[in-house]
């Protein structure tokens, strides 16, 4: 077990800049997710750490170690691939004693078949372990897999996307599986995901990358309810969070053509100051906006519902005024009909406010 | 609708399968003459048109086993004498009227044979395939350059360079030595190895090896432990070609091998009797000589039609 340490980590195929400068500590047991779209060099970050890749610049510390000079095999990392690579010349049984197998550590024969044993009991696929794995199912490839990665007890977790490729039903509950084996191993696992509902709910801190860069680095909640930019809010939610272009006039926020007229939150009055006569983006996630048949008192509009899309335990409405559109949730309780008329209350206190240039945070 | 579909699909079948019999059996005709010829009677041989039912013997391979010298004319052995033959000399004192002299060069060109066949084909495998590794894998500057420059040391045909090798192998002291012909050979198949087995390797996903590196494997532990058993097809594939390439190389045995390390196939033609050009030892010996090739061709069989149907990465 160990924590990792990246330092001004950078990495370019040819023109493109994988991984920026990437710095990113690690601690020892930590759940730690790098959550970004495709081609955003999360992959790349973890092939750095497990030395299947060489980086241009920078360094790479394991349990406080460098380790820039080693090959992966001396590293002592676990990796677990998007495609679960299992050998397929092996049984499931010879898949997982593979890593035990190797000169670097020395296992004796009794050793090895009660480590396979004990992770296979685990992972609950003792009945698998004489099985080709060219016949497993998905879920049962995946489990065997994160097997391989545990039988030698690396210092660190490395998993590469490694739910992508199951259904929606296996997803979840692999998910809580993945979060039971952490507790249960207490082990640092850095983990790679473009799907943001696994990054909220399995990580304890979240690493949002886009372009190679860092955008944000903190707990789910952070992240969730103060993101730094734009595209940190964008990326994560679902559904995602309405943006709104929006000029400043003294105490107020106009949207569109002053088809909305907000009141500024008090608490967001002094650092909107600087702002004043430009243009701002605003954003509100879809559950800060209430929705209500009667108009209430404050940053209520009347709006038109374009459609809907039924969730169950919750319906998001897409809602309309005029050319602005933007989406809320609303419990099903409402029965809103299409083309119905309500009204959208916006809770401006949660709201969050970029700069229109930098798309940084602002408020 | 379905029934007639089925029905049609099983006329087809048929064809093909009467079709495959055929072709097989054009093909078969040769091999069968030269197994029929084998074991005719030395009388028999030379019939035109040629017998098709006979008592079959086995004199044929006693000749090419051994060396052979006829009695003089009116020599005869007594009763007591043939009495006292062994069973192949009596056979043959019978049967074309000979006294066997000494054992015959058979044996030794045929463990000729299989030295340089095996030699060559060994380290064609072993070269080809650490090559193609290298090819698929690495990053070498001008790599499509290098794979080309390989592919054109086939286009030229061998028998081009007889003399200039045959030059290179005298100057060198390799002429008819197991060793010289273990490289000429070699040298012809490496390139065509290097490129099938480029094929196979690219067909194994890298993401295996870089598993089995993270697990702790060196890389050429990775090579020899999740390459090279992932590759046996094309292995097995590449090894059929080289052995028979080398098993039935003529011209070049023919010219750098004279005695020591002469291949059944320099040798076989000169199965020169006093009585005439000797049909049934040759077809004996070429049977015999045949036999390796096929099955060697049949215990790779399960390989070479399996093909590669590993599928334990999802893409």
């Amino acid at each position: 077990m160990a924590g990792v340490k990246l330092i001004s980590l950078t990495k370019t195929f040819g023109d493109v800049t994988a991984v920026n400068d990437m710095n990113i500590e690690i601690k020892d047991k930590e759940f730690f997710v790098l959550l970004g779209p495709t081609g955003a060099g999360k992959t790349t970050t973890l092939r750095l750490v497990a030395g299947l890749e060489k980086q241009d610049k920078g360094e790479v510390f394991l349990d406080n170690i460098s380790v820039n000079d080693f090959t992966p095999a001396l590293r002592d990392v676990a990796f677990v691939f998007q495609y679960y690579t299992l050998y397929p010349h092996y049984t499931v049984r010879q898949n997982l004693e593979f890593p035990l197998k190797s000169k670097l550590r020395s296992f004796t024969k009794s050793e090895i078949k009660k480590k396979v044993s004990e992770v296979s009991r685990i992972l609950h696929i003792e009945h698998l372990l004489e099985r080709e794995t060219v016949n497993l199912s998905g879920g049962e490839m995946q489990r065997v897999a994160l097997g391989r990665a545990m039988v030698r007890t690396p210092k660190v977790f490395l998993m590469d996307e490694p739910l992508s490729n199951l259904d929606a039903k296996l997803r979840e509950e692999m998910r809580r599986e993945l979060s039971r084996l952490h507790f249960d191993l207490g082990s640092t696992f850095f983990y790679v995901t473009h799907d943001q509902v696994e990054a909220m709910t399995m990580g304890d801190r979240i690493a949002v990358l886009n372009e190679g860069r860092m955008l944000q680095i903190g707990t789910p909640d952070e992240i969730y309810n103060s993101p730094k930019n734009v595209f940190v809010a964008k990326f994560v939610g679902s559904p995602a969070i309405n943006l709104f272009k929006s000029a400043i006039e003294k105490d107020t926020l106009i949207i569109g053509k002053k088809e909305m007229v907000l009141g500024i939150f008090e608490k967001h009055r002094n650092v909107l100051k600087k702002y004043n006569k430009k243009n701002i983006i605003l954003g509100i996630r879809p559950e800060d906006i209430e929705i209500s048949r009667e108009k209430q008192k404050v940053n209520s509009f009347k709006c038109a519902v374009y459609f809907s899309q039924s969730m169950g335990a919750e319906d998001i409405l897409n809602l309309k005024i005029d050319n602005i559109n933007f989406r809320a949730i609303a419990p099903p309780k409402y029965m809103i009909k299409l083309g119905e008329t309500v009204y959208a209350n916006i809770n401006i206190s949660r709201s969050h406010l970029f700069d229109s240039e930098t798309e940084e945070c602002i408020a | 609708m379905k029934q007639s579909v089925s029905k049609k699909k099983n006329i087809v079948h048929f064809l093909l399968i009467f079709l495959i019999c055929i072709i097989t059996f054009v093909y078969l005709i040769p091999l069968f003459f030269i197994v029929h010829t084998s074991f005719k009677p030395w009388v028999h041989i030379r019939d035109y048109p040629p017998k098709i039912l006979f008592k079959p013997t086995i004199t044929s391979y006693i000749r090419i086993f051994t060396s052979r010298t006829p009695l003089p004319p009116g020599r005869a052995f007594s009763e007591e004498e043939v009495f006292n033959m062994k069973w192949y000399e009596r056979l043959i004192y019978k049967d074309t009227n000979e006294e066997i002299v000494r054992k015959g060069d058979f044996p030794r060109r045929y463990l000729n044979s299989i030295i340089v066949v095996i030699g060559s084909t060994l380290t064609t495998i072993i070269i080809g395939t650490l090559a193609a590794y290298g090819f698929s894998r690495g990053k070498l500057k001008g790599k499509d350059d290098w794979l080309f420059f390989i592919l054109t040391t086939r286009m030229l045909p061998p028998v081009v360079v007889v003399i200039p090798v045959f030059l290179m192998f005298r100057a060198l002291n390799l002429t008819d030595t197991h060793i010289g012909l273990i490289l000429l050979y070699t040298a012809f198949n490496v390139s065509f190895a290097v490129w099938v087995m480029k094929g196979f390797i690219d067909e194994i996903p890298i993401e295996y090896e870089e598993a089995a590196m993270v697990d702790g494997y060196t890389r050429f532990q990775v090579f020899r432990k999740i390459v090279v058993p992932q590759a046996t097809t094309g292995i097995a594939a590449t090894s059929v070609f080289c052995f028979i390439y080398a098993w039935n190389e003529y011209a070049f045995a023919f010219i750098l091998s004279r005695k020591y390390a002469q291949t059944v196939p320099a040798w076989l033609p000169y199965q020169m009797g006093v009585l005439g050009y000797d049909w049934g030892a040759a077809a004996g010996g070429t049977f015999l000589f045949l036999l390796p090739a096929m099955i060697f061709t049949i215990i790779l069989r399960k390989h070479l039609v399996r093909g590669i149907t590993f599928g334990a990465i999802r893409k």
